[in-house]
């Protein structure tokens, strides 16, 4: 893009991510393609060399993530984007990513799963998965867009995430809102909050360590990098037995993300504190929720809810404020039960959790079940 | 050259992890012997990358550099990354062949057709060495592993010829015994432009050698010594006759445009049509 000022767009929501990657200074694209997010990959083909950067159709998902990692070490903001099967493929990868600190951005469009399942229909089933889909013990950061709009603003935070914290951020976006074309508004590229990793001053050598998240140098400047996805001490030198350095080393990978749980927390909010029935929805099923909130306040009920933005680290205290108001929360989602788990948990038992699923097909779940669910939830 | 050599010099004060034996401290001071000869009073023009095994650990992290030590097989997309961003620099893959052309194989083969700027130099020492002597895609036919206790009833990959067939620039493979072949092929390679492979097929004593029924290392170096057939030789003789010997000599050496070049050809020519 050009030098512009506010410019409204009519933009298919994998456009939009991938001109919001160029604005965030996304650099390289590696990716391999798959339904329902292979437009991602053409777009940001043409577009990426027009920008001096780097796009590339790699060999299969494995060396889609090695090559951002790799790019991302050699200094460039780097991102892939996918679907559930290549997700599956990259967990490996976004361990490797966590566990040496390296920031990419890595997208994946939900569609119908387990498995091929329905290539080109809409699911939300990823959703446990981004948060624990790679081995041990670590912390995620996943964004989840309901509209075009958010594709392009939830990208560059995904970026601006990834590169404070040093750590892999998910963009989990789904087939309807990654395929939907909608009006968005493209704020003047330099209005745009960005946010570049911290480099080393001269001298510093910790790069693993010390502080809470260390700088990051790239390969190539003379630093002499030792990055390795084994346990290291903050030097990045190896360490395969001691205790010490793997508890110093993986607690703080994981506080690091944890102790900023609620600034990284985002969600969209209406009447959580004074409501009877509260909803808790992500993604494309909240689309669905806008319209039943407002019929439900026609017919008298007063309704609440939280739209989250962030699915993880997962807003607890949001989540919590409205189960302390609401005497039933609906958790709508095309999956069979898995945030609503997360909903229940954290509501400890103060007010009845009601799960609201549908799946197959791609489905959504109409304005008028949820209707249907918010009666039983008040009948109860 | 104006000093005599030390590996010492580019190497980290930590203890070598390899076993007594073992043909990597051969292959660590065959190549940093080609670096000193070319030259180099450090490893700051060199990014290494590695993934999982024994030669991974070649130069993660004992060599004085930047160093990517990846995911098991995954050390070649990881370098295709590094390298597409900073053409500057030379990357050297260090990898056994469990890692190269085992769970790595894919990569091995498409950076090689793709012609990405890289020299790969792969420990072949038969064997999964580090999680205890399992078989793998270049153990020798009937020889015994822990997985193949009847011995292998699988026929070893060639990965030279592949790589050659692939579209590499430069093949070489040489084993622990060829030191001064294999010091001037890495010389080679490192002077050249694309993908690059030498082969350097290794003693593994402890995983591989005591269960295939040989002594020692020393037993297996003389087993390199009478089984090694020059490729010139090679092409003269038959399937049969060559059988259990291993080919060493260069494989093919040639010149084509490389993934850095074409890449960065694109990138002008997409500024052009925009511009």
């Amino acid at each position: 893009m050009k030098k512009h000022s506010t410019i409204t767009c009519f933009w298919q929501g994998n456009e939009a991510c991938a001109e919001a990657a160029i604005a965030a200074g996304c650099r390289f694209f590696a990716g391999y393609p798959i339904t329902p997010s292979s437009e991602m990959a053409e777009h940001l083909a043409k577009r990426l060399p027009q920008e001096g950067g780097i796009a590339i159709q790699m060999e299969d998902e494995l060396a889609s993530i090695g090559a951002i990692v790799g790019a991302s070490w050699a200094g460039a903001k780097a991102m892939t984007a996918t679907s559930g099967p290549g997700f599956s493929l990259m967990q490996e990868g976004i361990g490797y990513a966590f566990m040496t600190e390296t920031p990419i951005v890595v997208v994946d469009v939900q569609r119908a799963g387990p498995s091929t399942g329905q290539a080109t229909k809409c699911g939300q089933g990823d959703v446990m998965q981004s948060r624990w889909g790679t081995h041990g013990d670590y912390t995620a950061i996943a964004l989840s867009p309901n509209s075009v709009q958010e594709m392009f603003t939830l990208t560059i935070e995904a970026f601006n995430l990834s590169e404070k914290y040093r750590t892999p951020v998910i963009l989990l976006a789904d087939e309807i809102i990654a395929h939907m074309r909608e009006q968005l508004t493209v704020p003047p590229l330099e209005t745009l909050d960005i946010v570049n990793r911290r480099k080393p001053k001269a001298g510093e050598k910790a790069f693993f360590g010390l502080e809470e998240v260390p700088p990051m140098p790239a390969v190539g400047e003379g630093y002499n990098i030792v990055a390795t996805g084994s346990t290291h001490d903050e030097y990045g030198i190896r360490v395969t037995a001691d205790p010490i350095p793997h508890r110093r080393l993986v607690e703080r990978l994981n506080s690091k993300i944890q102790n900023h749980a609620d600034e990284i927390a985002d969600c969209e909010t209406y009447n959580i504190d004074d409501c009877e029935i509260g909803i808790v929805s992500y993604g494309c099923t909240s689309r669905s929720v806008y319209e039943a909130v407002e019929e439900a306040e026609k017919r008298g009920t007063k309704i609440g809810f939280a739209r989250l933005r962030t699915l993880w680290p997962f807003p607890e205290k949001i989540i919590r404020k409205l189960a302390e108001s609401a005497k039933a929360i609906i958790v709508p989602e095309m999956n069979l039960k898995q945030l609503f788990y997360e909903v229940e948990r954290v509501s400890c038992g103060r007010v009845r959790v009601l799960p609201l699923n549908k799946i197959g097909g791609g489905e959504l779940i109409t304005p008028e079940e949820l209707l249907a669910k918010i009666s039983e939830a008040k009948k109860q | 050259m104006t000093e005599a050599f030390s590996a010492q010099k580019y190497l980290r004060d930590i203890k070598p992890p390899f076993c007594a034996g073992c043909g990597a401290f051969t292959v660590t001071n065959v190549f940093l012997r080609a670096v000193h000869e070319q030259g180099h009073e450090n490893l700051d023009k060199f990014v290494f990358c590695s993934g999982i095994g024994c030669s991974a650990w070649i130069p993660s992290p004992h060599f004085k550099a930047d160093s990517v030590h990846t995911l098991h097989g995954r050390s070649i997309p990881v370098a295709t990354g590094i390298k597409l961003v900073r053409p500057s620099v030379n990357i050297v893959v260090f990898g056994g062949d469990g890692d190269i052309v085992g769970i790595g194989l894919s990569h091995f083969i498409h950076a090689a057709r793709r012609n990405l700027d890289i020299l790969v130099i792969m420990v072949n020492n038969m064997v999964y060495g580090m999680t205890g002597g399992q078989v793998a895609p270049t153990t020798p036919f009937k020889t015994r592993t822990t997985t193949t206790p009847y011995g292998s009833f699988e026929y070893p990959l060639d990965a030279a010829k592949l790589a050659v067939t692939a579209g590499a620039c430069y093949v070489a493979r040489w084993t622990t015994i060829n030191i001064n072949e294999l010091k001037e092929s890495i010389k080679k390679a490192l002077n050249m432009k694309g993908f690059r492979f030498i082969e350097v097929v290794s003693q593994c004593p402890t995983a591989f050698g005591r269960r295939a029924g040989f002594k020692d290392a020393g037993e297996m170096l003389k087993w390199f010594k009478e089984n090694a057939t020059p490729i010139r030789q090679a092409e003269q003789m038959s399937e049969e006759a060559l059988d259990r010997r291993i080919v060493v000599g260069e494989f093919t050496e040639r010149k084509r445009l490389t993934l850095v070049e074409t890449v960065y050809k694109t990138i002008e020519e997409a500024r052009k049509v925009e511009g």
